[in-house]
């Protein structure tokens, strides 16, 4: 069985790889400083289970399986972050508080060991990971892969969302970015005195508004900044309204 | 800015009432020469309306500008120009209501007491600027001590704070993971960590007691924790001091730069994968204590919200008590470089 360690330091990664000594049946087969590194790894390695510290450089541990694909079963390893571990308990996965001893360990393998498919965390993380990114202090940021590389985008540099079939349109200054999530997911984790529904499928900055025309019966477009022409229904011109504070 | 005396409801009825007295009393004097009550009254009323105005011009401009050396040279001279004026004043008016010849007799009576009117006019101004002196020194030694009193109550705050919730629980159980994976491997080292997270540990609680301390001492402190945090973090931190030796007797509110490097390092290293090296210089300068801490970051992830976390805002506002200045820390960001600067005026303790 195939295994990775992603951790930026050094001494963290080691003890992981002493207690990993008493497990011949575990095979090291990478180590990673950073998230960027434990995406490529998992993509070309395909390890079956991995130990992921939570905070990491440039993005953390929730961000960086957000961004992989076919996530593997994941043992979380993290010195203190209190609400990380109240999202793991209310999720039933395992993790590891470091320092942790070598008992302590093994019983978390054993305990992966044990679950038929090595994979079963699979459901529990996607609803792990949603609770998590929607969490006040990660919604600052929205982390994205554009043909094969990373771009972290603050939210106050998104113009608008549009709805794309099962992507969502991440439209910023430098062009569009797909992601591969609904638009009621960013309506719940972006703030929204800042971001506001206007229409089934687009969701608009308010801070980059310039105008609001009437076009067409009740609906109504929003100009912005950019240009960029924004569709708002009926209702969504009540929210908006309601949020500019006509 | 502090309250004019007159804005005491205290203290505005009795001066009114006083004023009252005051001016019955001009009239009761003046009609005893036995001049008639009207002329009295309106000299009364004049000399005294005037007065009352210089005494309130008095309060306002001692509320704006209060002398720190010559203060009682000032009062004299305030006094000495206001009751010129208010003399001068009253003559000119009485002299130009005062028409009828029957009256010029009084005008003469006017001129014989110029110079005891003014003797009296010159101690009512003096008593008044003398209160105003009084009052405002009062109200700003109650400022300055709410001020201390408060900057007291924050650093205390800021170091309890910092125990229990930044300290504490990233850095001590990262660290002590580290000396768990060190023990295995190199024992030495493991015990030689353990030695400066005890030494550090010990030298903040010895520090929460203290007011001021020696930069020297904070620098000890400070280079124990980036040792520790160089260990954990291994060939990617790396840091870079340069002190001179002057700056090193000169006094720092404790703890002072521990949130700042903190912030060095939160901004360096989690915010660029690469290895980073934190420059921290402390130099003295003419009269303060000079201090940057220079760490790379990257500018087009680091959002703006981002540098005014806990840390910089708890360094300034320390600052702002302790010196009711907040211009002593400044921050700037070019070339992917984050410079943060902190001037320290120099602090008047019995150890210079």
């Amino acid at each position: 069985m195939k295994v990775i360690i992603i951790d930026d330091e050094p001494l963290a990664r080691s003890i992981i790889r002493e207690y990993l000594t008493f497990h011949p049946e575990l095979e090291l087969i990478a180590e990673c400083n950073d998230g960027f590194e434990g995406v490529k790894a998992i993509q070309q390695m395909r390890p079956d289970l991995i130990f992921l510290d939570i905070q990491m450089p440039k993005i953390n541990g929730f961000e960086m399986l957000e961004l992989t694909e076919d996530p593997p079963a994941v043992i979380f390893t993290t010195a203190f972050d209190e609400f990380a571990i109240k999202a793991f308990e209310s999720h039933a996965i395992d993790y590891l508080l470091k320092p942790f001893s070598q008992e302590r360990f093994n019983k978390a393998l054993s305990k992966i060991l044990k679950s038929e498919k090595l994979v079963p965390a699979k459901n529990h993380l996607a609803s792990l990971l949603a609770s998590v990114i929607s969490s006040p202090s990660e919604q600052q940021r929205v982390v994205v892969r554009l043909s094969g590389k990373i771009r972290i985008i603050p939210v106050e540099e998104i113009h608008y969302l549009e709805a794309a079939d099962d992507y969502v349109k991440i439209h910023t200054l430098e062009g569009g970015f797909l992601k591969n999530k609904t638009m009621g997911h960013f309506e719940s984790i972006l703030n929204n005195s800042q971001f506001v529904r206007t229409h089934r499928s687009y969701m608009v900055n308010i801070s980059e508004i310039t105008r609001i025309d009437p076009y067409e019966k009740d609906n109504h477009l929003a100009i912005l900044k950019s240009g960029a022409k924004v569709p708002v229904s009926k209702t969504g011109y009540i929210k908006l309204k309601n949020v500019l504070g006509l | 800015m502090a309250r004019s005396p007159l804005s005491v409801s205290r203290f505005r009825n009795s001066f009114f009432g006083w004023w009252i007295i005051w001016a019955s009393l001009h009239t009761l004097l003046i009609t005893s020469y036995g001049y008639p009550l009207n002329l009295a009254v309106i000299d009364s009323l004049i000399t005294n309306s005037l007065l009352l105005g210089a005494c309130w011009i008095i309060s306002n401009i001692l509320r704006y500008y209060l002398p720190y050396s010559d203060r009682y040279w000032y009062v004299l001279f305030l006094s000495l120009i206001f009751s010129l004026t208010v003399n001068a004043l009253s003559k000119f008016l009485l002299n130009m209501i005062l028409t009828d010849p029957s009256e010029s007799n009084y005008l003469i009576f006017l001129s014989n007491a110029y110079w005891i009117r003014l003797g009296i006019a010159f101690l009512l101004t003096g008593c008044m600027s003398v209160i105003c002196v009084l009052w405002y020194t009062q109200e700003e030694e109650a400022e300055n001590r709410q001020r201390k009193n408060d900057a007291e109550k924050l650093s205390r705050d800021a170091e309890l704070y910092k125990l229990r919730q930044q300290l504490q629980p990233h850095f001590l159980f990262n660290s002590l993971n580290s000396i768990s994976a060190l023990i295995g491997s190199q024992p030495a080292q493991a015990r030689n960590m353990i030695h400066m997270l005890s030494d550090f540990l010990r030298a903040i609680l010895k520090k929460e007691e203290e007011q001021w301390v020696k930069m020297e001492e904070e620098l000890q402190s400070l280079e124990l924790y980036l040792e520790i945090e160089k260990v954990r973090f291994g060939h990617r931190l790396s840091t870079s001091i340069h002190k001179d030796v002057k700056s090193l007797e000169m006094m720092i509110p404790p703890m002072l730069l521990q949130p700042v490097v903190e912030n060095a390092i939160k901004f360096g290293l989690y915010d660029t994968t690469d290895a980073i090296t934190i420059y921290i210089s402390v130099s003295a300068e003419n009269n303060s204590l000079k201090i940057t801490v220079q760490n790379p970051f990257d500018p087009e992830t680091a959002s703006p919200r981002h540098g005014t976390g806990f840390g910089l805002n708890s360094v300034k506002r320390r600052l702002y008590l302790l010196f009711a200045r907040t211009d002593l820390v400044e921050t700037s960001a070019k070339d992917k470089v984050f410079i943060t600067t902190i001037n320290i005026p120099r602090h008047e303790s019995d150890h210079n």
